[in-house]
């Protein structure tokens, strides 16, 4: 029997059905985003408040970093996400589900502990075993896991080992092990590498942040040195007093810092203070230094060279500026440039407008 | 020269001892040896005869019930002590303080007089008892004293401390990040307790526990005042050597036995240990 009007309504029921299931797909991508919500939590330690409210959300896959001087608050928000703090008021969720009533034990995410926190009786393997005996994973899981991992941070012959028998660099890959052995949906790291020295640090910069790429694990990385935060974050968090002053990639936080804190933390900075109350940032590296009779209309202040230090790539100049309040400027100049600066030479300096941040101060 | 005067350090405490114990130990092993005269006077004749008597069951039983009750000291000992140790070391500082007072006050106190007061609590005629009749709860009186639970008791309560203070230290040492990397790895509050902080505290059990043995089965304190005439233990009969029945090389024999038990007592138990490590090692 032909009927067009049972057609109509079953086409009808085609497209807006298929309308759903793609706004379904489009909010559920948007959700699959957002790994972490912090929704306007605070926290509060007897009375005097630690980390005033604020939001965040962190993206599925993301290096996120926490940055900021000891004391800010970093390794207290990384406490709360992992469950050892309890936020004074507000909500975490993870993948949508609130945290508030989850403990750390039943939270899917791992922690790299500052001084690693190894169990010193149990060997490497019994270490990195520890969190997949708590889930009851079946033993020839842990078995597959163990040797994927332990290839991984390549520490298969240290196996038997005891912690205490290990170097600081070795404890830290079983610590990272450790971790990610339970495949996480999000890594906290807190400071992971403060107790290395500078070389392995470097080195190990790198491993994290492939390691992070490979896994395609959400990190969620604190520490208080603005260089390693520069070179693994996809976005940093710069925090100050609890604050978070400014969240965003590494470039936009080195070249349009948002507040007068972010602009001086990170990396150096000259601050220029102007009659109508705002500053003006710039780097040292923007600044121009010039024979205070050339180029006139370049010029933006004259001063006298105090100090000319050489580091191998860039040569800093200290000048004093004539004005009334003798501030001190800091230059960089690529140490290949050939004009050879004295200490109490009278120079001009001047800067691209775009090189200079308008801060309020 | 330096390394001499801080070696002089140690003078005072390496003569005491070397006079005060390594001395009467070495005399006491030497009379064990000799023989008793008529008026309980020592002869000096050798002989294994003490040794020999020690071999009657008699004796060997009143080892063995000593064995138990230091056993059972020490393992009631650890049970009251470690959640006590436990809970003193989650309080604040100043909190600690006071309870760590209250754990060593007893000390302050002669230790006599300390086993009387329990014996004035536990009488027939005693605190307890008392209430206990004057409510009508009771017909009359309980034989709480002159008995082996009394004796554990009264040892538990002198000894506890020994157990408690070292287990506190070893709880007090541990970091607490490392409890935490336990949870973090999702064990519960219980697997974390039984996975890493036991075994991260063992050392203070385990010198908590050869304090309170080798105490215990020493003791004879305790039995004598609120054992009563029932429950001797080995420290009762060789104080009776020594001072009433005058036979001080069969005391002496007896000391040196019960010093061997405890030392090879000792020496197992670090083996025990030892083993538990191993195992849970494979696992």
């Amino acid at each position: 029997m032909f009927c067009p009007q049972m057609m109509f309504t079953k086409q009808a029921e085609h497209v807006i059905f298929s309308w759903i299931e793609v706004w379904i797909s489009i909010i559920g991508e948007m959700q699959m985003k957002t790994i972490i919500h912090l929704d306007t939590i605070e926290k509060h330690f007897a009375g005097n408040v630690v980390i005033p409210p604020f939001s965040l959300s962190i993206e599925e896959g993301e290096f996120l970093t926490l940055l900021g001087p000891s004391g800010c608050g970093k390794t207290t928000l990384l406490r709360m996400i992992a469950g050892f703090e309890e936020p004074t008021s507000g909500e975490i969720y993870l993948e949508g589900k609130p945290l508030s009533q989850v403990p750390p034990y039943q939270r899917d995410m791992n922690m790299v502990f500052q001084q690693y926190a190894l169990f010193p009786h149990m060997t490497v393997e019994q270490n990195i075993l520890f969190g997949l005996k708590m889930k009851k994973v079946d033993a020839a899981e842990q078995k597959r896991r163990l040797e994927q991992v332990l290839q991984y941070v390549q520490l298969g012959e240290l196996r038997k080992r005891l912690p205490r028998q290990l170097s600081g660099g070795q404890q830290q890959r079983v610590a990272i092990a450790r971790a990610i052995v339970n495949n996480p949906k999000v890594l906290l790291l807190d400071e992971p590498l403060g107790a290395l020295d500078y070389q392995l640090r470097k080195s190990l910069q790198l491993e994290l942040k492939n390691l992070q790429k490979n896994l395609g694990i959400t990190f969620i990385y604190v520490t208080h040195d603005q260089e390693e935060a520069m070179a693994m974050s996809d976005r940093i968090a710069v925090m100050n007093k609890g604050r978070i002053e400014q969240i965003a990639t590494p470039a936009e936080i080195y070249n349009r810092p948002k507040t007068l804190f972010v602009a001086t933390f990170i990396g150096e900075n000259n601050i220029f203070r102007q009659k109508n109350g705002t500053c003006l940032a710039v780097r040292p590296e923007k600044i121009r230094v010039y024979h205070p009779d050339s180029e006139v209309e370049k010029h933006r202040k004259t001063g006298r060279i105090t100090d000319v230090v050489f580091l191998g790539n860039v040569r800093k100049l200290y000048i004093r500026l004539d004005d009334e309040e003798a501030m001190h400027v800091l230059v960089n100049q690529p140490a290949s440039d050939c004009v050879d600066w004295q200490v109490n030479q009278q120079v001009a300096i001047g800067w691209a407008q775009t090189d200079e941040v308008v801060l309020s101060c | 020269m330096k390394k001499m005067k801080i070696r002089l350090l140690a003078l005072p405490t390496l003569v005491w001892m070397g006079a005060l114990f390594v001395l009467p130990m070495f005399l006491m092993l030497v009379m064990s040896f000799l023989d008793r005269g008529r008026y309980g006077q020592v002869v000096y004749e050798f002989t294994l005869e003490n040794f020999a008597r020690i071999a009657d069951p008699l004796y060997a039983m009143i080892f063995l019930d000593t064995l138990v009750i230091s056993v059972l000291t020490t393992v009631l000992c650890i049970f009251c002590g470690y959640p006590l140790a436990y809970y003193i070391s989650r309080l604040d500082k100043s909190k600690q303080k006071i309870w760590l007072l209250l754990v060593m006050l007893p000390f302050w106190i002669n230790f006599l007089v300390r086993s009387y007061a329990w014996v004035v609590i536990l009488r027939s005629q005693g605190v307890v008892n008392s209430i206990l009749l004057s409510l009508g709860l009771i017909g009359e009186p309980l034989p709480l004293l002159y008995n082996t639970g009394s004796v554990l008791l009264g040892m538990v309560y002198a000894l506890l401390p020994f157990m408690v203070l070292p287990i506190y230290v070893s709880l007090e040492q541990m970091d607490e990040r490392k409890l935490e990397a336990a949870y973090d790895l999702g064990a519960t509050p219980w697997k974390a307790f039984w996975h890493v902080t036991l075994p991260m505290t063992k050392t203070g059990v385990v010198t908590g526990s050869i304090l309170v043995f080798v105490s215990s089965i020493g003791m004879f304190v305790v039995p004598d005042v609120m054992g009563g005439a029932k429950s001797a233990l080995i420290g009762n009969v060789i104080q009776n050597q020594f001072l009433s029945a005058r036979d001080w090389p069969f005391g002496s024999a007896l000391s040196i036995i019960l010093m061997a038990l405890s030392l090879l007592l000792v020496l197992l138990y670090f083996r025990a240990v030892k083993a538990g490590e191993a195992k849970e090692g494979r696992a």
